[in-house]
């Protein structure tokens, strides 16, 4: 059986033969197929199964609404579920399997859903899993989603790529139809910048399945003449296989391109697809129009599609569906395949119109009239019952069926920002209404324009009326000679027959009796109607079924249908894989990363690196022998408080103010004093936010009179430097402040311990003695003739300098260092390292700064001048902001120095029962201090500074079960307290 | 969403940090006021269906704080500019 | 004096690389000294003339602009990056604060950031993949600040097929890996 449906004509190429397989089984098609067109012309009907009742299903369409034929797509780490048999592009070795069907899609154990029809009714989910809420978690969630859900994923990782761009143009036309063909041409003669987007893989639209003639020419020909003259334009830019699924505010639109959908494995270095944001200055949606079936008893047999589909499948893709054909329909459109089938030479056996009056088919058995009011054959349509006007039924033998119902325009995209659609009586459907997003219109099928000529007519329209806003002139060409019919259509919903259910929504399963029961429960609103029965939630969006749904509504609430109005539609327009949404940005090319000046010599070290942030830092270097960091750690820190260790500070931020008014700058955005700071000193500064709690802190220095460099935490470089622009924009714009950031600019390395001195003075060219760069010292300097800064700062409690040069000599600086620190057992140190001798210190840091603290609760209340204006100053005067009673930031120390402590413990007095009234407070920071021989940590405690020495519990309420640690209050400079050895 | 900046025209909205209501503009002078004209200023603000002027940086950009002036309920920018002459014009000064 | 310090780029080589990816060519810069200069409140006239007078274009805004030795692109409000040569011009500071004194706010920025050259018959397509810029709608010596690589860079178009590109010299791998699978997806 080998393309046993194919019949002549059409638009696939013949010369070349792909095989691909189905379930298993190798069959053959053509390029220019889809899996659909190709499995039909082999004689398979059957491809999917519905969602809840595993229905056997058919395609119902020939294009991206299509609700029935989900497949999965390839395999491996390339399988793809739920992909649209319909706009799957065909290529040689195509692997497709169907889903939701077990053990096969002929026979389905879970079709016993379809039997117990009665159980899954409307707001079956919401009155069969109600209670107890317990059971949502372990027992009624796992048993919808192993039941429900289509297709699946292997779990292996996609190897393909995934990209993502930016376009920019005056006019994104949407949809390669007549109508959008049209408005592209118009502009693209204009000279105007053009993108004209297509989810096909063929531009023409509809004429690429119809018979019609346009100026004389095929339809089809006419559209390939057209977009030859628009590839040969250089302003624009032609987009098939490209899909815009959103509006997005001002002119944005989000577009899919698949780039390598219709390969087996994408070429080297291409993506499978492209997300692209596409900047338009207006847009026009010529996306075409949506058949709609008519709701019979069991109209989802496979066979049975829409009677567009129908004549696409036998014009485009050279298939008859079934050797026996009759067309279902309310509308003049619906005989356009019947007579189309008829001159391909398919039996077309009746055709059924629901319309009572009008002329009628030569030559063929057409009934006024009459309707469709069930359906036979369980895997596939074996024949249909019709009703005719006499009200006589008869049986009919046909092996597919054709239904139009009419044509919905595909407003989706103007309802992105929640225009509501508008009902036209004329074609019995929505057309976009007002207050569509700004700068879009709509033309052609979309606007409700259902001729070829009214697409023609409306694409150059809409053009020209775009352009002229931009203020550019385009010419209306005179149009080619094209169809004008108007579609005389006749409303009918639900041909009524028995007692079988009829389908509206075959995705989700949503029958007419859903929307009866839903009405007789009060549902009756539209967006309640929706979320009770699904109706349009499945993946297909309710494209066919939704009006059908809401039409039904109507009738049973005896509203109109414009009373009884319409959902819209959000973004995407079809479904998007996850892997567009990501693009690149997966595995370690999530976020890029920053390198510090020391990065390849630590990577020569076999440095441990640690993110902090988008930031790599060393985060110890181990030793030979050492296996388990806190060996290093230990010796780092160890190493440096006896002589000499350096650690790479770069990530620091570093801003350069400048200006006549950059002393009384900082003394606003700093809590403390800075104006009065003398040139070459510099000082540690606290940051509030205006509501009194802490932002940042770091050290800044004077450098010059309207000169300063300010510290920054690593985490809030970028928002400090925000801040300050904010500050000197907005808040006192009339202040002479110039700021640059020179974090990057500058490789700084902290030296820090006794023989800190000696160290740099075999390196920095200029005396650092003690009297002539004495303990908070700032200034310029050269190292070994090249320009550099230091600073006589410390965050270890050790005699320290902080030692910057250009960047460029990050590298050869630390090289310098580590060789002259020979002589002195010098360390370099990473994070850490650092974190412990800040926390032996008592420095507060990242878990102390945590936004939510205040000046006083760490101790430094007296930073706070309220002799000036500075940011925070009022407001952290704020009852209970001054409590005396606070939080205070203390010392921790295990009372048995194994003791352990855990960072997070709460603070409970000796035999408090661990409940909320007797929380005292938390540990913020844990170390262990090799120093002490025990660990240590700082924490936040009620009152702290009147509990020192006091024995309290630290308790772990996370650890299960929670444990605890006895605990002795101390100051939270556990060393040097007096700070002799700074200023050494 | 596109800000037409004042000096460097049309500009996704990506580019820029939203900060909050304009009215933070007003901050009322600290050796002044009181903590309740502070904590009203920074704490009370209108919460508008509609027209709302907003502080956005252009942190991918120039760096200039802008007021925007934004139709919340459907998204217009009604007008854009920059937050330092608007600051000027209330009087700000040092 | 010991010997002095070398220096490293900041792709971490002792000397600058070139990369060809796709039809794109990006070859990193290492001879190009910068410095922010931001005209002091009030004092625009006085940095307009000295400006004049020291060879140091100031273009308007989103405009980069030629001259010898110094080119200059505008960044913000009053403030440009001037560009000069390395070798003549390292301690660029030093060379423009006596043109300037203290009307200009001046700082190095030379080492903050990575500088590629970036050129192919046409850019369009390897930027239309990386940034959200209207290269093609842009004149040529258009400078910009955007976001490639999720990190803030300028983008300055010397022609159709030119572009300098500086980005922070932190993440320079990161960015030169965004640049070479961006192109090599165009060939």
């Amino acid at each position: 059986m080998t393309q046993s449906n194919r019949i002549a004509g059409g638009q696939i190429d013949r010369s070349r033969t792909f095989r691909f397989t189905f379930d298993g089984r190798t069959y053959e098609g053509h390029p220019g197929d889809t899996l659909a067109s190709a499995l039909l012309a082999n004689g398979v009907r059957l491809m999917g199964r519905s969602f809840k009742y595993h229905r056997p299903r058919g395609p119902l369409s020939a294009g991206s609404e299509e609700p029935n034929a989900l497949v999965q797509l390839r395999s491996g780490p390339r399988q793809e579920p739920n992909t649209r048999a319909t706009v799957a592009e065909l290529f040689d070795g195509l692997e497709a399997t169907s889903q939701n069907a077990w053990p096969s899609l002929k026979f389905d154990a879970m079709a016993i859903n379809d039997r117990l029809n009665t159980f899954f009714t409307a707001g079956f989910y919401y009155k069969t899993f109600m209670w107890p809420a317990s059971f949502w978690e372990k027992v009624y969630e796992p048993i919808i989603r192993r039941a429900a859900g289509l297709g699946a994923l292997t779990r292996e990782e996609d190897p393909d790529e995934y990209d993502k761009g930016f376009l920019h143009c005056d006019l994104l036309v949407i949809g390669a139809g007549p109508a959008g063909l049209t408005a592209a041409l118009t502009a693209g003669r204009a000279g105007a910048r053009v993108i004209l987007a297509d989810e096909d893989f063929r531009m023409g639209g509809r004429l690429n399945a119809e018979t019609l003639e346009v100026g004389g020419k095929a339809g089809a020909d006419w559209a390939a003449g057209i977009v030859a003259e628009l590839s040969a334009m250089p302003n624009v830019r032609l987009m098939p296989r490209t899909t815009v699924i959103g509006a997005f505010d001002h002119g944005i639109y989000g577009v899919v391109e698949r780039v390598s959908d219709h390969l087996a494995v994408p070429p080297k270095g291409k993506p499978r697809q492209t997300l692209w944001r596409v900047y338009s200055r207006r847009a026009i949606l010529a996306g075409g129009a949506t058949e709609r079936p008519i709701a019979f008893e069991n109209n989802d047999r496979p066979g049975i599609m829409l009677a567009g589909a129908l004549r696409a499948y036998a014009n485009r893709w050279s298939v008859a569906v079934g050797d026996r054909v009759a067309v279902f329909t309310n509308n003049e459109d619906g005989l356009r395949s019947a007579t189309d089938l008829q001159a391909k030479g398919v039996d077309v056996v009746a055709v059924i119109d629901a319309r009572p009056g009008g002329s009628v088919l030569p030559g063929i058995r057409h009934l006024k009239g009459a309707e469709v009011i069930d359906a036979q054959g369980r895997l596939g349509l074996t024949s249909i019952t019709i009703r005719q006007a006499n009200g006589r039924t008869e049986t009919i033998r046909v092996t597919a069926l054709g239904v139009s119902g009419g044509w919905n325009p595909n407003v989706n995209i103007t309802s992105h920002h929640r225009s509501r659609p508008v009902w036209d009586e004329a074609i019995q459907s929505f057309i976009p209404g007002p207050d569509a997003p700004h700068g879009l219109t709509a033309a052609g099928a979309a606007a409700g324009a259902l001729s070829t000529h009214g697409a023609l007519a409306t694409g150059q329209a809409q053009a020209i009326a775009a352009l002229a806003d931009l203020g550019i002139t385009a010419k209306a060409a005179a149009l080619p000679n094209a169809e004008d019919a108007p579609i005389s259509i006749t409303p009918k919903w639900y041909a009524a027959g028995g007692k079988g259910r009829a389908w509206i929504d075959p995705q989700n399963d949503v029958t007419v009796k859903d929307v009866k029961l839903a009405q007789k429960e009060n549902f009756t609103s539209v967006e309640h109607l929706k979320r009770y029965t699904t109706l349009g939630m499945a993946t297909d969006q309710g494209k066919t079924g939704n009006v059908l749904g809401l039409a039904i509504m109507a009738g049973l609430t005896g509203r109109t249908i414009p009373e009884t109005g319409t959902t819209i539609y959000r973004p995407p327009y079809t479904p998007v894989a996850m892997g567009t949404l990501a693009g690149r940005s997966r595995g370690k090319e999530f976020k890029p990363f920053r390198l510090t000046p020391s990065h390849k010599w630590a990577e020569e070290q076999g440095a441990v690196f640690v993110e902090v942030g988008m930031w790599l830092r060393t985060q110890w270097l181990p030793k030979p022998g050492e296996t388990h960091w806190r060996q290093s750690v230990d010796r780092e820190v160890l190493a440096t408080r006896k002589s000499v260790g350096i650690c790479d500070v770069t990530t620091l931020g570093k801003i350069d103010i400048q200006g006549t008014d950059a002393g009384a700058f900082l003394d606003k955005v700093y809590c403390n004093t800075f104006s009065t700071l003398a040139v070459g000193k510099c000082r540690y500064g606290l940051m509030l936010r205006e509501d009194g709690m802490v932002f940042d802190d770091g050290t800044t220095a004077r450098m010059g009179e309207h000169e300063y460099v300010m510290t920054t935490t690593t985490a809030n470089a970028v928002t400090v430097f925000r801040h300050l622009e904010y500050c000197r924009q907005v808040l006192w714009p009339e202040m002479d402040v110039q700021l640059i950031s020179t974090t990057e600019a500058w490789a700084q390395f902290s030296v820090a311990g006794p023989n800190a001195r000696k160290l740099l003075e075999k390196l920095v060219d200029q005396d650092i003695s003690d009297a002539a760069f004495p303990y908070m010292g700032a200034g310029s300097i050269t190292v070994r003739g090249i320009r550099g800064r230091l600073f006589r700062i410390s965050f270890s409690g050790e005699l320290a300098y902080e030692i910057a040069v250009p960047t460029r000599y990050g590298d050869a600086l630390i090289r310098a260092l580590v060789e002259a620190g020979k002589e002195f057992d010098a360390v370099v140190y990473g994070t850490e390292a650092l974190g412990v001798m800040r926390v032996e210190k008592g420095h507060v840091a990242g878990n102390e700064l945590n936004g939510q603290s205040t000046a006083l609760n760490m101790g430094l209340g007296k930073m706070v001048s309220k002799k000036k204006d500075a940011i925070g100053m009022v407001l952290s005067q704020r009852e209970g902001m001054t409590d005396p009673n606070g939080y205070r930031l203390v010392g921790v120390k295990p009372v048995n120095p194994e003791g352990r402590l855990t960072a997070g413990s709460h603070f409970l007095e000796i035999g408090a029962a661990p409940v909320i009234e007797n929380d005292g407070g938390w540990l913020t920071s844990k170390v262990y201090s090799p120093h002490l021989g025990c660990d240590i940590a700082l924490g936040y405690l009620k009152a702290g500074d009147q509990k020192m020495g006091r024995r309290m519990r630290a308790v772990n309420l996370l650890a299960k079960p929670p444990t605890e640690t006895e605990v002795e209050i101390v100051s939270p400079h556990f060393f040097d307290p007096e700070g002799e050895r700074l200023r050494g | 969403m596109i800000f037409n900046h004042p000096i460097l025209g049309p500009r996704d909205a990506q580019e820029f940090v939203y900060l909050g209501d304009a009215s933070l503009m007003r901050r009322p002078d600290g050796m002044t006021a009181g903590i309740e004209a502070f904590h009203d200023w920074l704490y009370n603000r209108d919460n508008p269906a509609g027209e709302h002027r907003e502080l956005w940086y252009h942190e991918q950009g120039d760096r200039s704080w802008l007021v925007v002036t934004r139709n919340t309920v459907t998204h217009e920018v009604i007008r854009v500019e920059l937050a330092r002459d608007v600051a000027k014009a209330m009087g700000r000064t040092k | 004096m010991a010997e002095t310090l070398h220096s490293l780029t900041a792709l971490g080589h002792s000397e600058p690389e070139t990369h060809a990816a796709g039809p794109c060519r990006i070859a990193e810069r290492f001879d190009v000294a910068l410095a922010s200069l931001a005209a002091r409140k009030g004092r625009e006239a006085d940095v307009e003339r000295a400006a004049k007078a020291a060879g140091v274009p100031l273009p308007g805004p989103a405009r980069w602009k030629d001259g010898a030795p110094y080119a200059a692109f505008w960044v913000a409000p009053g403030m440009w990056f001037v560009e000069a040569p390395f070798a003549s011009h390292e301690d660029i500071v030093a060379h423009l604060k006596p043109a300037f004194g203290d009307a200009a706010s001046i700082t190095e920025q030379t080492d903050a950031w990575v500088c590629f050259d970036i050129s192919a018959a046409e850019l369009s397509p390897l930027l239309e993949r990386l940034c959200n810029v209207d290269f093609p709608g842009a004149p040529d010596g258009f400078a910009t600040r955007t976001v490639i690589e999720h990190s803030g860079c300028y983008l300055v178009k010397r022609g159709p097929g030119q572009v300098v590109l500086y980005g922070s010299r932190s993440s320079a791998r990161s960015l030169l890996h965004a640049l070479e699978t961006a192109a090599a997806s165009l060939a």
